[in-house]
């Protein structure tokens, strides 16, 4: 499409008629920058975002202001280097693009260029009904499907003020942990890839391997459950399931002790993670990072320890901070708490109560498969709840629970029909990347792939 | 939530969608994120604040946030300073929404509906706490000031509200699009862009029957 695209063209004309909508004329281009994405030469770069990049984060808190001295605007832009990383690296976890400034093998300043999978998944979920949505949404963070059903089902059932019975909120916590296990396996598999652990590539597939297996047993699919629902879960757990998550629990309890001796003490390692990356409480407060992130900087904060949801409150398990905040805390932390995670699997596993799994309500669950036989009036409501779905009251809510990344919050409208008026996904991934320029400065080009990895960004849900 | 006691539950202002499902919502939330009421905007019941001195404006109490603020747009930078410096360490959230099609929404008295609405969601990481700040943009002047200097996380996520909405963010740093391809036309989450549709071969062509 060129640049100078006219409403009254014939172009326009076949953009209507293709697409439906006649499209608006651009603003007008003085008004904003739609510019370049890409970082700009240093000469180019407005000061308040070299100040930003420079380290400006951690000022604003105290009030004062960078001074101008420290910013050296001044330095000629051929002695640096403009290079782009991505979108195609191998070790960029997806299509993250990153255009970094170097001085040298020195990272100045580091710009990610996000959006090559953006598929406008919050625009689908607007087509799309209470009972679909859940299938569009966990396909946003694809390593944590569940967390992601989780938080749209949460913020449904909060608009719809059902109870989900006690069985289904347990088997929810259960399914959950599993996810947090097998989503820092798998960040323990890439990151061993990326550091040139190929036998920790292997050892963390194989092991998240177990865990999609009693997924599929239990909702047919390896990822992209469409389990928890409005109401409650799709179905119950299958038979022997206790015997599947205890066998999960001590392997893969036991292998991370295989993994500390390993990685964990390896000196090869410890120097490409100690020291590496580092950023401070305050800066990952201001930037709104969460998460292992965050808890590397020393903050205890996870939502299930300090805003409890679901049942955590009962349950007995330990916050894993670390205290320099790089990337060695933050590998401690995952492999910390995938460990946290069997303790919780174990208690939830002993503590599941028997009864329904979905609520016992005909206007948000459909009949029992038996029912439909002998009812029409079952009938009718599987029907009905399958193409029309059910009405949601008019109101809106954000929910935010604890994904493997962090904070993963739904905000969700309703106008009181059946589809939402608008899906807003806060993804971790998306907000954490933010901090890759501030972890970046001042390193060696040869850790950009270790940060990037820490950092753990899932792009699905980062462009969503 | 140390303390906080939950908010009275309101009347059920949503109307008869809601037959024989209303209440109880927060009771899978344990410790009381939320008061007992199922319907966010409660017509202004005043939540507990912990801040007294943040600016006059309407207020309602919610399920899972502990508040919501309806400023308007000229003291939209000034609340959420104020509610930074009450001890909201970090923004959680910022999005919008665009109203278009369904300007009835429920507001509380004092609050004028327009187009689009900015909703920015904080985070009390020292009083657990969470607070909800919805602003109202005008359609024929979609401008809002940036939160950037308060809490310079916004940055991305003001980005994805001017690339998606088409509100701008005056004094943000770098307003361009992040989601988008920069030659991009339009802002394809309001209400008013098509979704648009894949042409189907032979649609018109007579079926079976």
């Amino acid at each position: 499409m060129s640049d100078e695209f006219d409403a009254s063209s014939p172009d326009a004309d076949l953009f209507e008629e293709v697409v439906g909508v006649r499209r608006a004329p651009r603003a007008a281009p003085s008004e904003t920058s739609e510019g370049a994405q890409e970082l700009g030469t240093r000469s180019a770069t407005p000061l308040e975002e070299l100040r930003r990049e420079e380290g400006a984060v951690l000022r604003i808190p105290e009030g004062a202001v960078v001074d101008v001295g420290d910013v050296d605007v001044e330095r000629p832009t051929d002695e640096t280097m403009i290079i782009n990383m991505g979108p195609q690296h191998p070790s960029t976890h997806g299509v993250l693009r990153l255009m970094l400034e170097l001085d040298g093998e020195t990272v100045l300043r580091t710009k990610p260029v996000i959006g090559y999978l953006h598929t406008g998944m919050e625009k689908t979920a607007e087509e799309l009904t209470y009972v679909q949505g859940a299938t569009n949404v966990t396909r946003m963070d694809y390593l944590s499907p569940l967390n992601n059903e989780l938080v749209f089902s949460l913020a449904t059932e909060a608009l719809l003020g059902i109870d989900v019975p006690t069985r289904a909120t347990w088997i929810r916590m259960l399914f959950s942990e599993l996810q947090r296990i097998s989503s820092h396996l798998m960040w323990m598999a890439t990151n061993g890839m990326d550091l040139g652990s190929t036998s920790m590539m292997i050892y963390g597939f194989r092991e998240r391997e177990m865990i999609l297996a009693l997924f599929e047993k239990t909702t047919g699919l390896r990822m992209n459950h469409d389990y928890i629902r409005p109401g409650g879960v799709a179905a119950d757990l299958p038979d022997g399931w206790e015997d599947d998550v205890e066998i999960i629990c001590d392997t893969v309890l036991r292998r991370t002790y295989e993994y500390d001796e390993l990685l964990t003490g390896q000196p090869i390692f410890r120097e490409r993670m100690v020291g590496v990356g580092s950023i401070t409480a305050d800066e990952a407060i201001a930037l709104s990072v969460t998460g292992p992130i965050l808890r590397s900087t020393g903050v205890s904060w996870d939502l299930r320890r300090s805003m409890p949801y679901l049942e955590y409150g009962q349950l007995d398990f330990d916050v894993i901070v670390g205290t320099y905040g790089d990337n060695f805390d933050r590998y401690a932390i995952r492999l910390n708490e995938i460990r946290e995670s069997i303790k919780l699997v174990r208690q939830i596993a002993q503590r599941v109560p028997p009864g329904d799994y979905r609520a016992q309500d005909r206007k948000v669950t459909p009949p029992p498969r038996a029912r439909i036989d002998e009812s029409m009036e079952a009938l009718i409501h599987h029907f009905k709840i399958f193409t029309e779905g059910f009405r949601v009251p008019e109101g809106e809510v954000y929910v935010a629970i604890e994904s493997p990344r962090g904070e993963i919050g739904c905000y969700l409208v309703s106008d009181g029909t059946s589809k939402p008026y608008r899906l807003h996904i806060r993804g971790p991934s998306f907000v954490n990347l933010q901090a890759v320029p501030t972890l970046m400065r001042g390193g060696l080009i040869a850790d950009a792939v270790a940060i990037i990895s820490s950092v753990d960004p899932v792009m699905g849900e980062v462009d969503r | 939530m140390t303390g906080s006691p939950p908010a009275p539950a309101a009347d059920d202002v949503a109307g008869g969608a809601a037959d024989g499902v209303a209440g109880g919502a927060a009771d899978d939330v344990a410790g009381g994120v939320a008061g007992g009421a199922a319907d966010d905007v409660a017509g202004g019941v005043a939540a507990s604040s912990p801040s007294s001195f943040l600016p006059e404006v309407p207020r309602a109490s919610g399920t899972w946030t502990d508040e919501v603020a309806f400023p308007p747009r000229s003291r939209y930078h000034e609340l959420v300073e104020s509610y930074k410096a009450s001890g909201f360490e970090q923004l959680s959230d910022l999005t919008a929404v665009d109203y278009l099609t369904h300007p009835g929404r429920n507001l509380p008295p004092g609050a004028s509906p327009e187009r689009f609405e900015v909703v920015v969601n904080l985070l009390s990481l020292s009083l657990r706490r969470r607070a909800r700040v919805r602003v109202q943009v005008p359609e024929d002047d979609p401008v809002l000031h940036t939160l950037w200097d308060l809490y310079p996380g916004v940055e991305a996520m003001e980005r994805e509200v001017f690339d998606l909405f088409g509100v701008r963010f005056s004094g943000h740093p770098d307003l361009t699009r992040i989601l988008m391809p920069e030659d991009w036309e339009g802002h394809p989450l309001r209400k008013d862009y098509g979704v648009g549709r894949v042409p189907v071969q032979f649609k018109e062509a007579p079926g079976p029957r």
